[in-house]
């Protein structure tokens, strides 16, 4: 068996483009960038005006894309920086990916004018046929699909081992992690690049959780604070992507290694009054965490699951700092674990502490953990 | 025998396989419609043609589903493909599969019926915009279409009717998701995180706007007039594939498991091999490469050479792009040997079923092997001169078959291989 290493991350959100920038957050308790005017009586936690000239230099390139694979190919582009491997054409063509990802991204005036027109519309069936065949921009179906962002990955960045996509919201980012690891551990491959982004800076992706009475649409307030008021949370913008190999692979390229992957645990249960607890705890055991350890918790302010979160890591972290990362970064759904792997190995690496544990808990499904310690 | 391959890995053996399309429910129709040469493929019924330029596609008509979208077309698909797959293995007992899934899903998004209700739900009159699709949804009343939408659902719900074990992977490979979820339980067997795997690949996206997507990125065969001939792969007036709906399910074991539970064994997976490629968002690099070397490391995983594979089971989409760069591919790796390579593509009768190419064309690659009778390409009438190959044109083909090779080639620069074998190489 080997040992997996994180040797490069990649960030964007809310929060900036850089570690430094996320890591001063993180102790500054800020409250996070917040938009309430982008969506009246909606609020998000936007990215803001990202230079993506310094990680996408075609302009072609980046008008291919919706802006949830533009904050994808950025923050890859940062970890492949980050590892040292950017230039490395012959390392970069054997890199594998796995990307956690959704999809989507419309054109909203276009759906906006169909609607429009179908209430009145004689045959609606038709009219739907004739405005989608002449309204569409042919291109904006291959900045909607899932894989494509892994797509564009490769086309950008010349990271061409091959690629696969997880879909299934905040589980699938753990999955991604969790697949990884078992794969380099394995020795099937020796290196991945994985992560995800999200685009919240748009009204198809307030309204699916809108749907489902999802959304927090008061002022922010921490997530460990919005049960009591009916919970939810805040979608945010960004991307964060982390660069796995092998010890060996690592340290034969002469690779600083941040910290070691130690173990990743996911799972699904059947939701009822105390499941989400006792599959936090099965997985903090799983992956061998300690009482001392730094949680980066991917809560996400959902009433119920997020209380029963906070009592388990109250005693499971006795001794440890608990971060949130939606109080930093929003909620990037199928990102968000990747976010907190970041923040983890970049804490470790900068020797502020030793131990990260990273946990999942989805707001419908899927419960996790993953923990990194001093490599 | 031994119990490992040549690599001294763990040797995946497939212990069920189930299987639904345009041909049928099951394995055994469909068999018998891919081996007598019959076309799926028929004008739509499902939602008015008006004004397109495609008015075909091999969608599974015998379904009810409420509503009629995306994700639970794809789910009835997925779970009936399942049904048959766990219940040929024998696999552990009713709800309680002993192992983990892996389920290339359909990206899903919300449809227009829905659209429609939020837009009503609003009371807007005027314009509409998606201030008024919020106001719709803030009504409260589509809590259920937040579930029925969001990508993890379909997988979760198979998850857990059958009982399998740990987070399901809901996964894309575009249009080699089915087979990645193969090699994903290849994988996941290989390194004894578990011992079977519950592989699928479902598709029943057939949509209004998901054929104009297609359809306007020329994707799509416009021979509309006579529905069954128009997929004809590597035929020299081939103008496009046809979308197609369907699933497959392979339950796939730790072989020396299956032996000692006393499972029969269908084949295995011997080989599983994938290349990336960064050279356009939807064309394969015009030299070929990747396909040539995700062939190659298939070929390789498995421990064999050219030589050894008596059949393929080709992508064979119908567009002239893939048709080209697949014959390409297959005749730079198997050089003169390509002369006495069978090789024929079950989208010219199915149609592409898109996330679940991979997984049916798996399917169809064992069920080869198992009845030694391979499936034709139909309508092929006009060869294409620079695609000199064995097509098994329009009449299948009695042939011995031990190995094949199956493969699957996506936007996005995705290229997936699989060597399925009747009898472990080693």
């Amino acid at each position: 068996m080997h040992d997996v290493v994180v040797t490069g991350v990649g960030i964007v959100s809310c929060a900036g483009e850089s570690i430094e920038a996320h890591l001063e957050a993180l102790v500054s308790k800020a409250q996070p960038k917040t938009d309430g005017d982008m969506f009246p009586s909606y609020w998000i936690h936007p990215v803001g005006a990202v230079e993506y000239d310094k990680q996408i230099p075609k302009k072609s390139d980046q008008r291919q894309m919706e802006p949830w694979q533009r904050l994808g190919v950025y923050a890859a582009g940062l970890a492949l920086d980050s590892a040292g491997v950017k230039e490395d054409v012959e390392l970069k063509h054997n890199m594998h990916l796995i990307v956690a990802a959704g999809g989507g991204e419309r054109d909203y005036a276009v759906d906006g004018q169909i609607l429009t027109g179908m209430r009145d519309a004689a045959n609606p069936g038709a009219y739907l046929n004739e405005r989608l065949m002449n309204d569409i921009r042919p291109t904006l179906f291959l900045a909607q699909l899932s894989n494509l962002l892994a797509g564009n990955i490769s086309i950008v960045h010349g990271v061409t081992g091959a690629s696969r996509t997880f879909m299934g919201e905040e589980a699938c980012g753990i999955d991604a992690i969790r697949i990884a690891h078992g794969r380099i551990r394995a020795g099937q491959t020796d290196s991945i690049l994985v992560g995800g982004s999200y685009n919240a800076e748009r009204p198809d992706a307030l309204l699916i959780h809108e749907m489902g009475g999802y959304l927090w649409k008061k002022p922010f307030r921490s997530v460990w604070e919005r049960d009591a008021e009916g919970g939810g949370f805040v979608l945010g913008s960004g991307g964060a992507f982390i660069m796995l190999e092998s010890r060996e692979h690592a340290e034969k390229r002469g690779a600083t290694i941040m910290a070691k992957l130690e173990a990743v645990s996911s799972d699904r249960s059947v939701r009822t009054s105390g499941s989400v607890k006792k599959a936090l705890t099965k997985a903090w055991n799983d992956v061998g965490a300690t009482a001392s350890a730094t949680v980066f918790s991917g809560a996400t302010g959902v009433a119920g699951i997020t209380a029963e979160e906070q009592k388990a890591l109250s005693g499971l972290a006795s001794n440890g700092k608990i971060h949130a990362l939606g109080d930093l970064v929003g909620h990037t759904i199928e990102a968000q674990t990747t976010m907190g792997a970041v923040l983890g190995a970049a804490q470790i690496h900068k020797g502020d502490i030793n131990e990260a544990v990273v946990t999942m808990v989805g707001h419908r499904r899927g419960e996790g953990a993953l923990r990194l310690v001093k490599a | 025998m031994a119990n490992t391959d040549k690599h001294g890995r763990t040797l995946v053996a497939v212990t069920g396989i189930g299987m639904v399309t345009a041909l049928g429910q099951g394995k055994d129709d469909n068999w018998a419609a891919l081996t007598s040469g019959r076309s799926g493929i028929h004008r739509i019924t499902r939602f008015p043609i008006d004004g397109l330029r495609t008015t075909i596609a091999g969608t599974v008509d015998y379904l009810r589903p409420t509503p009629s979208c995306a994700p639970v077309i794809s789910e009835q698909l997925a779970d009936m493909a399942a049904e048959e797959a766990v219940s040929q293995s024998g696999i552990g007992s009713k709800g309680d599969f002993p192992g983990a899934l892996f389920m290339a899903v359909p990206p899903v998004e919300m449809e227009w019926p829905q659209r429609e209700a939020l837009a009503k739900a609003s009371g807007q009159t005027g314009d509409i915009t998606y201030t008024d699709l919020l106001k719709g949804a803030a009504t409260g009343q589509f809590k259920s279409w937040h579930e029925l939408f969001i990508f993890g659902t379909v997988a979760d719900n198979i998850a857990e009717k059958y009982g399998t074990k740990g987070s399901p992977i809901s996964l894309s490979t575009a249009c080699s998701s089915g087979a990645t979820a193969i090699q994903l339980g290849v994988e996941a067997i290989r390194r004894g995180d578990t011992d079977a795997a519950l592989c699928i690949g479902t598709d029943g996206s057939v949509t209004p706007e998901s054929l104009i997507r297609f359809s306007l990125l020329s994707a799509l065969s416009t021979q509309n007039d006579d529905p069954e001939k128009a997929s004809k792969p590597f035929s020299k007036n081939r103008d496009g594939f046809v979308m197609g709906e369907g699933a497959a399910a392979l339950v796939l074991e730790n072989a020396d498991k299956a032996k000692a539970r006393g499972a029969k064994i269908l084949g295995y997976i011997i080989g599983c091999g994938e290349k990336g490629d960064g050279f356009h968002r939807t064309r394969s690099s015009p030299d070929g490469t990747p396909i040539i070397a995700a062939i190659n490391d298939a070929l390789q995983d498995a421990g064999v050479t050219p030589q050894q594979i008596d059949y393929i089971n080709a992508h064979g989409t119908s567009t002239p792009e893939n048709d080209k760069m697949e014959a390409l591919g297959c005749m730079t790796v198997f050089g003169d040997h390509m002369q006495n390579v069978p090789i024929s593509s079950n989208k010219s009768m199915i149609g592409h079923t898109l996330t679940a190419a991979g997984a049916v064309e798996a399917a169809t690659s064992l069920l080869t092997i198992l009845s030694g009778r391979i499936p034709p390409t139909i309508n092929y009438e006009n060869p294409d001169p620079t695609i000199p190959l064995d097509v098994v044109p329009n009449v299948a083909r009695d042939a011995q078959v031990t190995c094949v090779l199956s493969n699957s080639f996506g936007f996005g620069g995705q290229n997936t291989c699989l060597v399925i074998s009747a009898e472990p190489v080693v």
